[in-house]
């Protein structure tokens, strides 16, 4: 039986949805809209139901895309998710504005079970509820008490699951009631008043409260945490913690998948009988895989982070004091989050711009997200800096190096809140944007809700970025792998008797031949072919051929490198490449790599769009190829003229 | 006489009077701000803007231009918890 799963915000759906369905969940898309369904399954005196989590939503009537589904679906009884039962989740502390979705649901004629969720909080509140009563005015509807949170109701809830009648009732709780079309808005003015009053009329009846008095809500955690000086010190200081372990504690897990994918990859290489296939698997698939779950521990932590303050209620209110500020930049508060995302990575931050409602404000946020300095650009980064920054303390106690890196994260949050406030300029739109958040009471978080929320975001990251940079990097490696005519084996011929003129190990003279055979590749003459559009930024032929391979994800960038100047990859380090790349010499004598071009580098990975797993998404979420083009357009454009101003300056 | 909700100071208790026509006014009422409805102004965000209000037990936040198309009047005899 298909079962929806309907509710507020912050009404504790999810735990509900968590409680009936455990892990046995699955991300899919309703049909035609990007909108993500979640759905789980789970069993029932021997029969299997799939319980649909909507997104969660104070009326049927929509505020955002991502919340038209729920209209779509419940109008159509022809549409393929039409449930045959709804779910109704509600804050029972605060059941008057939860009421008025229940209401519209069971007036749509849908057999409906209404869950009064965190009964708890409820009675601490001094609020009860009569249920009899409460059931009585909803003939053919069920009603349960739960607290999902701990996990108390689900037997009662599975029980009226299970005997709630599945035949549509005939009743109506607002006689008048007629689903409005979506831009009548006198009808839905006029439905909202006539079922508030009717609403009220019920509870009155229904619901006793102990305490007369109406105590403001807002407690004294909030004068603090939304206070001019403290809210925005509190929040710096969070996001301080959230960095230091992305950034430093990450790195150790990270550098244990890195080193196991070198290693399988090496041993496989070893292993494999010679060939094509074996080549394919051990340096196109395997490191591919690896350069994707390299970043998975990165993810995970922000998540975690992100969840946890989600859960707790606090991100509500980082909402709340940074909406003014990013608005003139035509940003929204709920920027905020896909913006940080995006330090992790691109991708689920643009996902994350779901929330957003306002149109303008979204695409905003979703063209200017990249720009954040996302994990695949540190190994970048750190290659270049220690290659051309000297190891030098400025100012007596900064570290330059450091100074340098601090320098290009900045640089991306300046350029994406610039061009934001660019764009809001030359974006056009009639809709005006709205904030209207609800800022839920605080809450300690639900271990159980994080963790699932953690292991979804690193699912839906592994599969669209993984789809995506492993397809790139079959490509590339058949880019790198074969050449026109014989022109490889001929070069390989030449460095092979080159190597041992040279009396080079075995091993030195396998990598001389391998960089002969890539500057001889497609990608090689690619490169070589792109040389003169980058001379002007100090590049030569083979940093352009590492551009071309690190389309697939910027990191590649390094490795590229490693396998053009014939060093063998060490590690976190990479001593020996960066001593091979600093004796690289143009023609005129000069090395390759200056101040001026390792800027230049540096500056072109800050802007340049090189990811087309976050294009593929930016893609999906926009449902057409002009935002990706556009993105890709302006980002690109930014990162040649920034590079070549930079490489201007510095030589 | 009424007065833009974006005007009242906060602790103020204050009852809805009507919303002005905007495509924003039937998602104001679903959020339950109904002619009559008794709110009261909570604080306010370091810029002043946006605000966040007492809507019956829960807590909604606004920006000051969705605030100011709600009319209230204030409800004489409010206490002020500020």
């Amino acid at each position: 039986m298909k079962i929806a799963l309907l509710g507020n915000p912050n009404t504790g759906k999810s735990s509900v949805f968590n409680m009936l369905t455990g892990l046995r969940q699955q991300v899919g898309n309703f049909p035609g809209v990007t909108v993500d369904k979640k759905f789980g399954v789970f069993n029932l005196a021997n029969e299997e139901h799939t319980l649909i989590d909507f997104p969660g939503t104070y009326s049927i009537y929509p505020r955002s895309k991502d919340e038209q589904v729920v209209y779509d679906v419940l109008k159509n009884d022809q549409h393929p998710d039409y449930p045959e039962l709804a779910i109704v989740v509600a804050d029972e502390s605060n059941l008057e504005r939860n009421l008025f979705l229940f209401t519209q649901v069971y007036d749509l004629q849908i057999p409906v079970i209404l869950v009064l969720n965190m009964a708890d909080l409820a009675k601490k509140n001094g609020k009860s509820i009569n249920i009899p009563a409460l059931e009585e005015a909803f003939p053919g509807a069920k009603i349960v008490e739960t607290t999902a949170r701990i996990g108390m109701g689900k037997e009662r809830l599975l029980q009226s699951i299970q005997s709630i009648s599945k035949e549509k009732h005939t009743e109506r709780f607002y006689a008048n009631a007629r689903i409005c079309d979506l831009d009548d808005s006198k009808g839905q003015e006029t439905e909202a008043t006539e079922r508030y009053s009717l609403i009220n009329t019920i509870l009155k009846r229904v619901q006793t409260t102990s305490t007369t008095k109406t105590e403001p809500t807002s407690n004294k955690l909030d004068r603090i945490l939304v206070h001019p000086i403290f809210g925005y010190l509190i929040f710096g200081a969070i996001l301080m913690i959230i960095f230091q372990f992305i950034f430093a504690f990450a790195a150790y897990p990270m550098d244990f998948i890195d080193g196991v994918f070198a290693d399988f990859s090496a041993w496989l290489s070893q292993e494999l009988p010679r060939g094509l296939f074996s080549d394919l698997i051990s340096q196109g698939i395997v490191p591919g895989i690896g350069g994707v779950l390299v970043f998975i521990p990165q993810i995970a932590l922000l998540f975690f982070f992100i969840a946890l303050l989600e859960e707790s209620g606090y991100l509500a209110r980082v909402v709340f004091i940074m909406d003014r500020i990013m608005r003139p930049l035509g940003l929204n508060g709920k920027s905020v989050v896909p913006l940080l995302s995006s330090v992790a990575c691109a991708i689920p931050g643009v996902m994350a711009t779901r929330t957003i409602s306002d149109w303008k404000e979204r695409m905003i946020t979703i063209l200017v997200a990249p720009l954040m300095s996302c994990s695949a650009r540190i190994p970048v980064y750190t290659l270049l800096i220690a290659l051309v920054i000297p190891k030098q303390t400025v100012l007596g106690f900064l570290n330059l190096q450091g100074l340098v890196l601090f320098g290009l994260y900045t640089l991306g949050l300046v350029a994406a809140l610039l061009i934001a406030a660019l764009l809001k300029l030359l974006m056009k739109t009639r809709e005006k944007g709205f904030l209207l958040l609800e800022l839920p009471s605080y809450k300690s978080p639900r271990w159980g809700n994080v963790g699932i929320t953690v292991w979804e975001k690193v699912k839906v990251f592994v599969w669209d970025a993984g789809k995506v940079i492993l397809a790139i990097s079959i490509i590339l490696w058949a880019l790198a792998t074969f050449g026109p005519g014989d022109r490889m084996e001929k070069a390989a011929l030449r460095a092979k008797n080159h190597a041992k003129e040279l009396k080079l190990s075995n091993e030195d003279s396998e990598r001389f031949v391998a960089s002969a055979k890539l500057e001889n590749s497609y990608i090689g003459i690619m490169g070589k072919g792109l040389e003169p559009v980058i001379k002007p930024l100090g590049y030569d032929w083979k940093i352009g051929i590492s551009l071309i391979t690190s389309f697939a994800a910027r990191e590649v960038f390094v490795g590229s490198l490693a396998t053009i100047y014939a060093v063998q990859e060490d590690g976190g380090e990479n001593k020996r490449l960066i001593d091979r790349m600093r004796s690289e010499k143009r023609a005129d004598g000069t090395p390759v790599y200056s101040l001026a071009s390792g800027a230049s580098l540096m500056v072109f990975y800050v802007f340049a769009m090189q990811c087309m797993a976050t294009l593929a998404v930016v893609k999906r979420e926009t449902k057409s190829w002009k935002w990706p083009l556009i993105q890709m357009g302006f980002m690109g454009a930014l990162a040649y003229l920034g590079a070549f101003i930079t490489y201007l300056i510095l030589s | 006489m009424s007065k833009a909700l974006s005007s009242i100071k906060p602790g103020q208790l204050v009852t809805v009077c009507c919303i002005q026509d905007s495509e924003l006014k039937p998602k104001l009422m679903e959020m339950g701000l109904i002619a009559g409805k008794e709110v009261r102004v909570l604080f306010r965000a370091p810029f002043g803007d946006p605000i966040a209000i007492d809507v019956h037990g829960y807590v909604l936040s606004l920006r000051l231009d969705e605030a100011g198309l709600i009319q209230v009047n204030e409800t004489i005899g409010s206490e002020v918890f500020a």
